[in-house]
């Protein structure tokens, strides 16, 4: 064992010896299969993550929510709707949610407009998001007006501002009471925006939904995993665009590094017949070169993903984030919990490092078992 | 030192700061579990569906509430607004061959 040690040693000396002869070529080539690595880490952890947390914090969304559609379109449940929904069975509860969008022309952003179901803020009051409330320079205690779709300015409290940690799904909304949001909106009484409903038991959730359309055929049941897939859908998406537009870059460094590992220069050439003709066995000279390729891989990998990774959390992906994140005047402010996917980074090791060790030993390979003589005159 | 010795104890460097990503994203979670949580109540608390990312339209502040119809909702052949619009994806099917546009849609807004 001693002895193999000593010999690799020896091996990886010799390596680095013959690297440091092309020493701008190589540093060159390390440089691009790290940067190729970092962004292509730095992609799939930032979405990764982005992917993860819309999964935990959507987790806790109503398992079904029944839109009622009218030609084709999202209208208001009328008053004895939830009572039909109320026979089927395994439904355990349900609650009409009040929601919907008002155009602020200050800040050129949309608000939701909500009704909380539990604590609503009292008549005259409301609460809102982080990002309007930055946005619109508010603070607790002080008063807005809003114009409704009807003309009329209605002036409001702000009671509390939603907190920080919460912006992610919060940034815009603005919590009111159900007066004050049927007063806004001119919202007939008895309806709804639409129903959340919970189910007895969990395996079920897609039995009731298919119960539902049958009894009520305007009705459009949306399943919890179906918001899931969505959001990962979304963010999938992205990450596609994002490695369609790096494919040119991933496609030119395949073409450099499957140049510089499988054609041989003639100086390699050479260098091989003279270490086959000092007495050098063909597998010297495929671990030699089996070194080569591990080491400038791994390193490349290595000093990548560890980059990627402070790029993404530690940095907060500045140079991606425009594209994974997407826009709005109300952006949110969040930082991204990291979540490493042990098979995403063994899919990385596998098509980077991989590849990259195997091209070196092919040609290695032909030319090494070649008469020394021939090798060294080309 | 040989460069044998300097160039394991650098991949062995890598390999530690590699190693301490796993640690140091372990830490960070722990370090966020208090803000998790309280997104979590707010979102069980008020019955929300979606992330408050892209508020510039109705089918991009609730991607998954969305009209069956969007993003081609303002008439049939119109084109999309806003850059978020066009970076969520198409529904699934509508980019086979052959497959109808409104059969895709409804099955990708179904999703």
């Amino acid at each position: 064992m001693k002895l193999w040690l000593a010999k690799q040693r020896y091996l990886i000396d010799f390596t680095l010896a013959s690297l440091a002869r092309r020493k701008t070529r190589n540093l060159g080539l390390l440089f691009v299969y790290t940067v190729l690595v970092f962004m292509l880490a730095s992609v799939t952890l930032y979405t990764h993550a982005l992917r993860q947390e819309a999964a935990r914090v959507l987790a806790a969304s109503p398992e079904v929510i029944v839109q009622r559609m009218v030609a084709g379109r999202h209208d208001l449940i009328p008053p004895g709707y939830m009572e039909r929904i109320g026979r089927i069975r395994g439904v355990q509860k349900m609650e009409g949610r009040l929601w919907g969008y008002y155009y602020d022309a200050v800040t050129k952003a949309n608000y939701t407009f909500m009704v909380p179901a539990e604590n609503p803020p009292a008549a005259g009051e409301i609460i809102v998001g982080p990002a309007l409330e930055r946005s619109r320079g508010l603070a607790k205690n002080n008063g807005i007006t809003f114009r409704s779709y009807s003309g009329k300015l209605h002036s409001f409290i702000i009671a509390d501002v939603l907190s920080q940690a919460s912006e992610l799904v919060s940034a815009d909304l603005v919590l009111m009471s159900e007066q004050n949001f049927r007063a806004f909106f001119d919202y007939p009484a008895g309806h709804y925006t639409d129903i959340a409903l919970s189910v007895a038991n969990p395996q079920e959730v897609r039995n009731v939904a298919v119960k539902l359309a049958a009894a009520l055929p305007d009705a459009r049941p949306i399943l919890r995993d179906e918001v899931l897939r969505t959001y990962a859908s979304i963010y999938d998406w992205r990450e596609g665009i994002v490695l369609a537009l790096l494919s040119a870059a991933i496609l030119a460094f395949g073409i450099l590094a499957w140049e510089k590992a499988s054609g041989l220069s003639a100086e390699e050439k050479r260098e091989i017949g003279i270490l086959k003709a000092i007495g050098w066995e063909t597998g010297d000279v495929i671990k030699m070169k089996f070194w080569e390729g591990l080491l400038i891989s791994l390193t490349a990998f290595l000093a990548g993903f560890v980059a990627a990774y402070v790029h993404v959390f530690h940095f907060a992906a500045s140079l991606f984030e425009p594209v994974l994140k997407g826009w709005a005047v109300l952006y949110p402010r969040f930082q991204l919990t990291p979540h490493i996917d042990g098979l995403q980074v063994a899919t990385l090791f596998f098509f980077t490092v991989v590849p990259y060790a195997a091209a070196v030993l092919v040609p290695i390979w032909k030319a090494a078992i070649t008469d020394p003589d021939s090798v060294m005159r080309g | 030192m040989r460069p044998a010795d300097r160039a394991l104890l650098a991949l062995a460097a890598g390999i530690c700061g590699f190693a301490l990503c796993f640690v140091d994203a372990a830490r960070l979670r722990s370090a966020a579990g208090p803000d998790e949580a309280e997104r979590t109540r707010l979102v069980a608390q008020l019955r929300l569906t979606d992330l408050a990312l892209f508020t510039e339209a109705r089918y991009t502040r609730h991607p998954s509430q969305a009209d069956l119809h969007s993003a081609f909702q303002d008439h049939p052949l119109a084109l999309e607004h806003f850059p978020t619009g066009s970076l969520i994806s198409p529904p699934a099917g509508s980019l086979t061959v052959g497959a109808g546009a409104t059969a895709g849609r409804e099955e990708g807004a179904a999703k």
